[in-house]
């Protein structure tokens, strides 16, 4: 099977999938049909598009997210905590600083996937994106100390490659 | 009875997740540092008040639309808060830093 027929098809499930859990309709045979319809007709849209690919269907990445989104979760929920004890503080201890990290990921998706994983903890935000190279805003050095130890960068290139 | 409280207990942290985010918008120095006030809003107070309301619906249709709603905020969040950080740096907008010589300010 050509990789372009396995992604046409995992793109379906998902759209078949999406279109059932949203509506509940799961007995009548008309707006069943109706939905199989609409599936297929976004099907041939995006194909036509030339968004069927590696990166817009991310069969590889989606088996992976098991590990990687706890991870990142649980890293926002401490960040979080962080950040607010510090904004309720009285002398809010700041120290914002801003620098560069490279990304180590080989495509677009990965880095786009790491970018928002910086932006997404709160006390770091990435702010411009050149090349491989990530200009990084964090609300204190504590923050880039923790992206510059690359724990991030390493978990989202084994996720992304 | 034991959801109502779990529920309710998510939804109170999470508003006080979203309100710190509001006074960090306000008490912050700068535009940039701002933004990371914003980011508490937009993460664990919008998490905790959807995982809440989650709890609160049970093993329904209504949790797996709050769940999508969950996924839709992790991905559009980081991406407009990158929009806006970097439209403003490249505006020329510099970041406010601790003035010189200056040590970082401490409780106590």
């Amino acid at each position: 099977m050509s990789r372009a027929v396995k992604h046409s098809i995992a793109l379906f499930v998902f759209l078949a999938v999406a279109w059932l859990l949203w509506s509940g309709f799961w007995d009548n045979p008309l707006l069943l049909s109706l939905g199989a319809v609409s599936c297929l007709g976004v099907l041939l849209l995006v194909r036509r598009m030339r968004l069927v690919d590696a990166e817009g269907v991310p069969l590889k990445i989606l088996p992976k997210l098991v590990v990687y989104a706890p991870w990142l979760i649980w890293e926002v929920v401490k960040a979080n905590v962080d950040v607010a004890r510090r904004i309720l503080s009285p002398r809010m201890p700041i120290s914002p600083c801003l620098f560069e990290v490279k990304a180590s990921q080989s495509d677009d998706l990965g880095r786009v996937i790491y970018a928002n994983s910086i932006t997404l903890t709160p006390g770091t935000i990435s702010v411009h994106v050149e090349g491989d190279v990530i200009l990084v805003h964090a609300l204190t050095k504590e923050a880039a100390d923790g992206v510059e130890e690359a724990e991030m960068d390493r978990r989202v290139t084994g996720l992304a490659g | 009875m034991i959801t109502d409280v779990l529920s309710g207990i998510c939804l109170i942290a999470g508003a006080f997740f979203a309100l710190t985010g509001g006074i960090g918008l306000i008490r912050l120095p700068d535009f940039f540092t701002r933004m990371h006030g914003a980011a508490l809003t937009d993460t664990l107070g919008a998490w905790l008040i959807l995982l809440g309301l989650m709890i609160a619906a049970g093993f329904t249709l209504v949790t797996v639309k709050l769940i999508m709603i969950g996924l839709l905020l992790a991905l559009t969040s980081p991406t407009a808060t990158h929009a806006l950080a970097r439209s403003a740096w490249e505006h020329g907008r510099k970041p406010w830093m601790l003035p010189e010589g200056e040590d970082v300010p401490t409780d106590g």
